[in-house]
């Protein structure tokens, strides 16, 4: 038996989520993560994978392509600033709604193949975004240098309001709260639990239903007199918008946006991060953006002579081995141990973390209740619950 | 009354006829069963009734409207349920959720985004889709993955999908292939109930004992033509019959 969700445990859900994102930089300095440039990110991407997850979790449409949805909503929020404030409000609703539209454009196209030729139209449309960021939409992208933020920009709503021209290039801000450090981190969390909220909230409704239903049984599908086009379509589209505001969110804490954002690496990172965590899972997509962002900071800023600290305690030769073999999985090539990591779970776990934790659940349980006598009725529960 | 006619339906596959001259009227309330030896194009002439496949010639009317490059989930949406020859469920839904499927598609139609409230509290689905489940005997199974269950269940549970929907007309493509002696006396009893709600059934079936215990009406078909037609007794002794089965060993 699959135990089923009910609205009292999603509420236990969401109130463990928010206590656990909004202390995140109690718990999360003992790891070396407590700084909120890490942080930014652990949320930013954490919403990138949720709303990723929509789409390749639910209804099992692959996307290759949603960094042109991240790259979007950067581009549109840096001219929400550009041009109009400094304000964060217009720029994440403006890339929220760039993002959607682009991605209905590129749904529509797309959607009318599945499977792997699905995958390969997306990832086309994405890479010729990318090539055309870097190229004929220069004055739009500012090409290869990226756009940025410059003093004479005009921005029209600040400047309506204030008394005296600029001097220096003012920060993106939310009502005269400046959005860097701990405000940004604040607010990009802010926007995950909600985003978090209606992920879970999709996921439990007829629609939601209906998306595993197609993932599971498309020719079923069709002969049950419900349309699958415009199901796949809102979810491409909701899921865009996720990608969009994750856009937005990288150029609120940090207001510049390039073409490398729309490349095929960054949307296919989002992958790795909804598989690490568990596909289809409400919790893994956070976890498993989570996992590979600390990775990438932590592993990437090891260098030799931090691991000579950590090894210093053995004979010099065995030292300088060790340090030879473990220095190409850290520093430029932490990448190494992320694909090392990915295919230890792909393989042994195939349902992410998440599925780690259920298995672990279930082990801990069974041994508790074998601790506890054999005589205990087994009410059917043996099994492991669903993770969500 | 008829509810379906088919009226001189031809369709080629690369020069090769399947279909010829098809004629046939289903009446309203009636177990139609198509029996015929394999290659007849008895299952391309289902595909003509569910929208999979385009007549290259010919008519085919649906209580007076006609059905031809319809959509699959309109044609469902007027009323034609289908069963597959292998059961086609959602195998990694529950077997609850794999009604409720059917049942919101009948009840908001082919899109409706319903993305904020909660399926569970949906009372009238959930009441719906529980009724059915218990009248296939699939209640206690409610919260399994559909996938996990026998060929048999699979099958209950397809005919659970297409019931809760009330179709006007239920298309059964060999509901019995492969299954055991066992499963198909059940699924033939399970059948005969469904008979008494009145639901009109095509049958395509190669199993003799059930095509006699169900139909009403017998339509022959061999190389794509309706050789014969009328009331099961009288189609066992059949000559043309016996000849298009060579023999009529099954007979």
């Amino acid at each position: 038996m699959t135990k089923q969700p009910t609205a009292r445990n999603d509420l236990l859900l969401m109130a463990v989520f928010t206590l656990a994102i909004l202390t995140m930089p109690i718990w999360a300095a003992p790891f070396g993560a407590g700084y909120p440039d890490l942080l930014q990110k652990f949320a930013i991407y954490g919403l990138f994978a949720v709303g990723f997850n929509i789409l390749f979790g639910l209804t099992g449409y692959l996307s290759f392509g949603h960094a042109a949805f991240l790259g979007v909503g950067s581009y549109t929020a840096v001219w929400s600033f550009k041009l109009l404030s400094m304000n964060v409000i217009p720029a994440v609703i403006f890339g929220m709604m760039t993002s959607g539209l682009f991605a209905l454009l590129i749904g529509y196209v797309s959607l009318r193949r599945s499977g792997i030729y699905f995958s390969i139209l997306t990832l086309a449309f994405a890479q010729m975004s990318y090539n055309l960021a870097y190229s004929v939409l220069t004055p739009i992208t500012n090409g290869e240098t990226g756009l940025q933020l410059a003093i004479g920009d005009a921005r029209i709503l600040d400047n309506m309001f204030a008394s005296e021209a600029a001097t220096a290039i003012p920060a993106t801000n939310l009502f005269g709260i400046e959005m860097s450090g701990y405000p940004g981190f604040y607010f990009c969390a802010a926007l995950l639990i909600i985003g978090f909220y209606i992920a879970l909230r999709i996921t439990r409704s007829p629609l939601g239903t209906i998306l595993k239903a197609i993932k599971s049984n498309q020719n079923r599908m069709n002969y049950t007199g419900l349309n699958t086009r415009p199901y796949t379509l809102t979810a491409f589209v909701i899921s865009g918008m996720y990608a969009g505001l994750a856009g937005c969110l990288l150029a609120v804490t940090d207001p510049l946006a390039g073409a490398e954002r729309m490349q095929w690496t960054a949307s296919g990172e989002v992958v790795l991060m909804t598989i690490l965590g568990g596909v289809g899972t409400l919790l893994g997509p956070v976890l498993g953006a989570g996992i590979i962002k600390y990775f990438e900071n932590i592993f990437s800023s090891y260098n030799d002579q931090v691991l000579h600290g950590i090894f210093a305690f053995l004979p010099d030769p065995i030292e300088n081995v060790l340090v030879a073999i473990t220095g190409l999985f850290v520093g430029d090539g932490w990448h190494l141990t992320l694909g090392a990591l990915f295919m230890v779970i792909v393989i042994f776990l195939p349902g992410g973390v998440i599925e780690g934790f259920t298995r672990l659940y279930s082990w801990v349980r069974a041994k508790v209740k074998q601790d506890a006598g054999g005589n205990s009725v087994n009410n059917g529960k043996s099994q492991p619950q669903s993770a969500e | 009354m008829s509810i379906l006619s088919v009226n001189n339906v031809n369709k080629s596959f690369a020069g090769l006829k399947a279909l010829n001259q098809v004629n046939l009227e289903v009446e309203e309330g009636s177990v139609h069963a198509i029996i015929g030896p394999n290659g007849a194009g008895k299952s391309t002439l289902l595909n003509c009734f569910v929208g999979r496949l385009i007549p290259d010639t010919g008519t085919v009317n649906f209580l007076g409207q006609s059905l031809l490059g319809i959509t699959p989930h309109a044609i469902n949406q007027a009323g034609v349920a289908r069963v597959f020859q292998t059961p086609e469920i959602f195998g990694d839904l529950t077997l609850l959720e794999n009604v409720k499927i059917p049942t919101l598609a009948k009840r908001d139609g082919a899109f409706s985004l319903r993305a904020w409230s909660r399926i569970d509290q949906d009372s009238l689905v959930t009441d719906k889709a529980e009724h059915i489940l218990e009248d296939v005997g699939l209640i206690e199974k409610r919260d399994i993955l559909a996938g996990s269950l026998s060929r048999g269940d699979k099958r209950r549970l397809e005919l659970a999908m297409c019931l809760v929907q009330d179709p006007k007309l239920l298309l059964l493509d060999e509901p019995t292939a492969g299954m055991s002696r066992a499963d198909t006396n059940n699924t033939i009893d399970l059948l005969k109930r469904i008979g008494e709600r009145g639901i009109t059934k095509i049958v395509i079936e190669h199993d003799m004992h059930v095509v006699f215990s169900l139909a009403t009406k017998v339509s022959v078909l061999a190389q794509g033509t309706v050789i014969a037609e009328g009331a099961p007794e009288d189609m066992k002794g059949d000559p043309r019959v016996q000849e298009a089965y060579l023999g009529g060993a099954h007979l």
